[in-house]
């Protein structure tokens, strides 16, 4: 492929536009708010009509002043039909959008028949030909929407600077805002103000596709990956360029490897931004699946670890080694506390591995760490059975289940406490003796 | 509760117009508003009429009295295939929406909608590769199914295993997939084989050219969802009321969740080719929301929800061909909104009237109790044997001077007080048992608090005077039984503080 400074210039205003969006994507999302983006820039089309109709030129700023007039209109018709209607909100959305959106049509059909105001261009906008559409800035030529978008960019990075604690705190926590006496509904308007603009501002040379995308899809990327809020803001326009740069070589590389011509760009922005979502929400270090699951595999190999270590401690206990073979000791594990085969053996491999357990000719036989291990497993679990028969009226059949769970997260300090409690007893409720504390050394 | 409109627009006000440098802000929005509904209006009664005042505009005649005739009793093949399938559409649309609209899913259909495109533009693909027209609605159809499950499955997912809200799930599979459409359209455009035209429609709609085919798939659609909505009414219901009873009671949750996404997908789908993607969206939100002001009860919101979803395909499918020049798919959703605005005023259940009535009834009769009391107290306290003077009674409580006498009007005429001496009032025998029972409520429940609740007897008279009117009779028993130990039941217990 053959780079010039045409695509340059395609991406940066790509990127621009996902800068722009994502300030108040963020926002919005936070606010659970997403689908204003997609209500408020089908709303516009009647604005657009209107403009129109009352000045008959097709004037940027004209058009831009009616869309972005209806687009706060679409906003506070929302809030009206969800209030004093008490419909649910994203219903409210729903009908306002759809009327105004057909209204639109209507109008457009009247009055603009044979003006250019095709849908399909408001959908799916222009991007490839704003480099044609190029003003003289600072001695450069810069594309004219890369300049708009540049200036909707920065005004809301000022914005955003500016009401940071408000825009934060009302977000999270709107009824400790009003306490505070930030006017929750002013800014609730002035975010709405702000996204109509910059839908306004993004959809004439990007397409309203791409629109609803970056004030989204990044956003909602950065926040799988973070907790910070500022990190969050940072990480969305970050995402959102990465996302615009992306989606313009997919556009001309992607169709190339099943034999087509290159496609649209603005199309391809709004894929690219979805495949990094798609990454993060498989990847992200905290939220992401794949670290959850293993998370969950971890925890689920530990506990079954101690649960081993434990069965053959009362095995020992018991006298009853003659069980205590690899074989006997799964089987034992599936019918005691129901953990899989396979997790059973790679724990008990692990085991081994760590010189907790020993195997020699077949049985299982705890070495002395493991044994402390195991030690201190049963004695939490004794220990908290205690403490519950003591403590609440439960049959002693139900106390086994409760510490079979609590064994494996009962911290030394909870130990000690149950154990400073006047006079314990030796034994647990079953009768089986609670293991002496050692110099617990963990 | 009440006070929100008027608090809301001053806000709005102050945030949205403050720019244009205008004070009256409230005045303002409503403006703004008025000009929409004007302009709605305008448009609707080009709509009804055919009479254009619009500004260029001189092509749109006004159709005869015969070909009025004509559309409204299906004359005309044409029109009898198009006003037919509209009707069923918008049925079918509305009795499933409505569910979809109490599980708190309204805008499911948009991202579903917007979710079939690459489907229909990758089927196109693969059947003009494997040498097909392209075209053939099965396929398309297919594959907009398809995907339209795949972006249902998507959002699911995303609700479900992360921490982003259903709202932002719907946002990311809805511009993500169209993205995806609008990319390989543009693929397709360059295709050589095989043009693409018919794909838009599937965007925009093509009502007026509706084919006897297809008003047949969408009465099979609609036939289905009706029938499986009576099917599944029970489970359906309790799915949207009461999910986690559901759950508890052993039923396969995920299943009918499917079930009800599956039918959403299908009646979507065949509409999208009929109205087009926005005004399907609408067909499933507007009639469900309206109808939800008529009724409380689920069964009658259904029926009522697929009635005003059938009138509006049957009005703008009729519209559309008297005037040539308006999108039957947009007059269709004008008029569900305009039975939405209706809806939302007029509705006997929850509409703003009913409700601003309710609360002025309330009002009513809570001003009239605080006067009841407010007279037993004063001539409880001995004072005035000749009656209560205006003056008094005015610094009983806040009220204006007016409110006071309005009161003092509408009591006199129900004949609970009389006029004493020199401008005087005094209860009658009825008004004095009235407002017994109003203060023996308001003591009641100062004494409750005041014994039970440990609240100081100098804090208890203005939460006894919010509850005074609406303790019932059985909590008023139950307060005797706790309270009154000694006989004197029937009398108004003395007041726990200074009058």
């Amino acid at each position: 492929m053959n780079w010039s400074s045409y695509d340059t210039w395609i991406v940066l205003t790509g990127a621009l536009c996902a800068g722009a969006c994502a300030l108040p994507g963020t926002f919005l999302i936070l606010r659970r708010m997403s689908m204003m983006g997609d209500a408020i820039s089908h709303a516009v089309l009647p604005g657009l009509a209107a403009a129109f109709m009352l000045t008959g030129s097709r004037g940027s700023w004209v058009m831009f002043a009616g869309a972005a007039v209806v687009g706060v209109l679409t906003a506070l018709f929302t809030q009206w039909v969800n209030r004093l209607g008490k419909v649910e909100e994203s219903a409210a959305m729903g009908v306002v959008f759809t009327a105004l959106f057909a209204l639109g049509l209507v109008m457009l059909v009247q009055a603009a028949d044979d003006v250019d105001l095709d849908p399909g261009c408001v959908l799916y906008g222009s991007l490839e030909l704003a480099p044609l559409d190029a003003r003289l800035f600072f001695g450069t030529r810069v594309p004219r929407a890369a300049l708009m978008l540049g200036a909707v960019f920065l005004v809301n990075l000022v914005l955003v600077i500016a009401f940071y604690k408000e825009l934060r705190i009302s977000s999270f926590d709107p009824e400790l805002s009003t306490t505070l006496g930030i006017p929750a509904g002013m800014l609730h308007y002035g975010l709405m103000t702000m996204v109509a603009v910059t839908t306004v501002a993004a959809f004439e040379s990007v397409g309203s596709i791409l629109v609803i995308a970056m004030l989204i899809v990044p956003a909602a990327s950065a926040r799988l990956l973070t907790d910070r809020l500022w990190l969050t803001l940072a990480l969305a326009v970050v995402l959102g360029a990465g996302g615009a740069a992306l989606g313009h070589v997919g556009a001309i590389v992607v169709p190339s490897w099943f034999g087509f011509a290159d496609t649209s760009t603005a199309g391809m922005m709004a894929v690219a931004a979805g495949a990094i979502f798609a990454l993060c929400l498989l990847a992200g270090p905290r939220h992401g699946l794949v670290s959850r699951v293993v998370h969950r595999l971890g925890l689920a190999l530990r506990i079954a670890r101690e649960d081993i270590l434990g069965l053959l401690y009362r095995l020992e206990e018991a006298g009853d080694l003659r069980r205590a073979r690899a074989g006997e000791v799964a089987s034992l594990m599936r019918s005691a506390i129901g953990g899989g085969r396979a997790v059973t053996r790679i724990a008990l491999a692990d085991l081994r591995r760590r010189g907790r357990v020993t195997l020699r000719s077949g049985e299982l036989r705890l070495t002395p760490l493991g044994r402390e291990d195991a030690r201190k497993l049963v004695r939490s679990h004794r220990l908290w059975e205690t403490y519950v028969a003591r403590h609440f009226a439960l049959p002693p059949d139900h106390l086994h289940p409760s510490a079979g769970r609590t064994e494996h997260y009962l911290s030394r300090d909870m130990r000690r406490a149950i154990e400073d409690e006047a006079d314990l007893p030796k034994r647990d409720p079953h009768g089986a003796p609670i293991p002496e504390r050692t110099n617990e050394p963990s | 509760m009440s006070a929100g409109p008027g608090g809301r627009e001053s806000v709005i006000g102050a945030a949205c117009w403050r720019g244009l440098g205008c004070g009256r802000t409230r005045v303002v929005g409503l403006l703004g508003a008025l000009v929409i509904v004007c302009a709605s209006t305008s448009a609707a009664a080009q709509a009804s009429f055919g009479r254009s005042k619009s500004l260029a505009d001189t092509r749109l005649e006004l159709p005869s009295a015969a070909q009025v005739a004509d559309v409204l009793l299906l004359r005309e093949y044409n029109t009898r295939v198009v006003v037919i399938g509209t009707m069923l559409l918008g049925l079918g649309a509305g009795v499933i929406g409505t569910f979809l609209l109490l599980r708190k899913r309204a805008l499911m259909g948009d991202a579903l909608s917007h979710a079939t495109l690459p489907g229909i533009a990758l089927a196109f693909i693969v059947m003009t590769r494997f040498g097909g027209s392209g075209k053939s609605l099965p396929g398309l159809l297919l594959g907009a199914t398809i995907f339209g499950g795949i972006g249902v499955a998507c959002v699911l997912l995303i609700r479900g295993a992360t921490r982003l809200k259903e709202d932002t799930a719907l946002g990311i599979v809805l511009s993500v997939f169209f993205g995806l459409g609008v990319s390989l359209l543009g693929v397709i455009q360059k295709m050589d084989t095989g043009s693409a035209a018919g794909l838009e429609s599937f965007i925009y709609g093509k009502t007026a050219s509706m084919l006897v085919s297809d008003a047949k798939l969408i009465a099979g659609a609609a036939a289905l969802t009706v029938v499986g909505c009576v099917v599944f009414y029970k489970e359906f219901s309790l799915l949207c009321f009461d999910e986690s009873f559901a759950r508890s009671q052993g039923w396969p949750r995920l299943l009918l969740d499917g079930v009800m996404m599956a039918m959403v997908v299908m009646i979507t789908v065949i509409g999208l080719g009929a109205v087009g993607l926005i005004l399907m969206i609408a067909l499933l939100v507007i009639p469900p929301a309206a109808a939800r002001f008529w009724s409380h009860r689920l069964g009658p919101t259904v029926l009522i929800a697929g009635g005003i979803g059938a009138v509006s395909g049957w009005v703008g499918a009729s519209v559309s061909a008297l005037a040539a020049r308006l999108p039957a798919g947009a007059i269709i959703v004008l008029t569900a909104a305009s039975a939405f605005v209706l809806s939302m005023i007029f509705g006997v259940r929850r509409g703003v009237l009913v409700r601003a009535v309710e609360q002025w009834r309330l009002r009513r009769s809570v001003a009239r109790q605080h006067l009841l009391r407010a007279m037993y107290e004063a001539e409880e306290s001995g004072a005035a044997a000749a009656g209560v003077g205006e003056g008094a009674l005015l610094r009983a409580r806040t009220w204006s001077r007016r409110a006071l006498r309005g009161g003092l009007r509408r009591a006199r005429s129900a004949g609970e007080i009389e006029p004493g001496d020199a401008g005087r009032w005094r209860l009658t025998e009825a008004g004095r048992a009235a407002a017994a029972r109003v203060v023996r409520n308001h003591r009641l429940w100062e004494l409750y608090l005041v014994t039970h609740a440990d609240i100081a007897p100098s804090h208890v008279d203005r939460d006894a005077d919010e509850l005074e009117h609406v303790l019932g009779a059985a909590m008023v028993e139950e307060l005797e039984l706790l309270l009154v130990r000694d006989e004197s039941r029937a009398v108004v217990p003395a007041s726990p503080h200074a009058l």
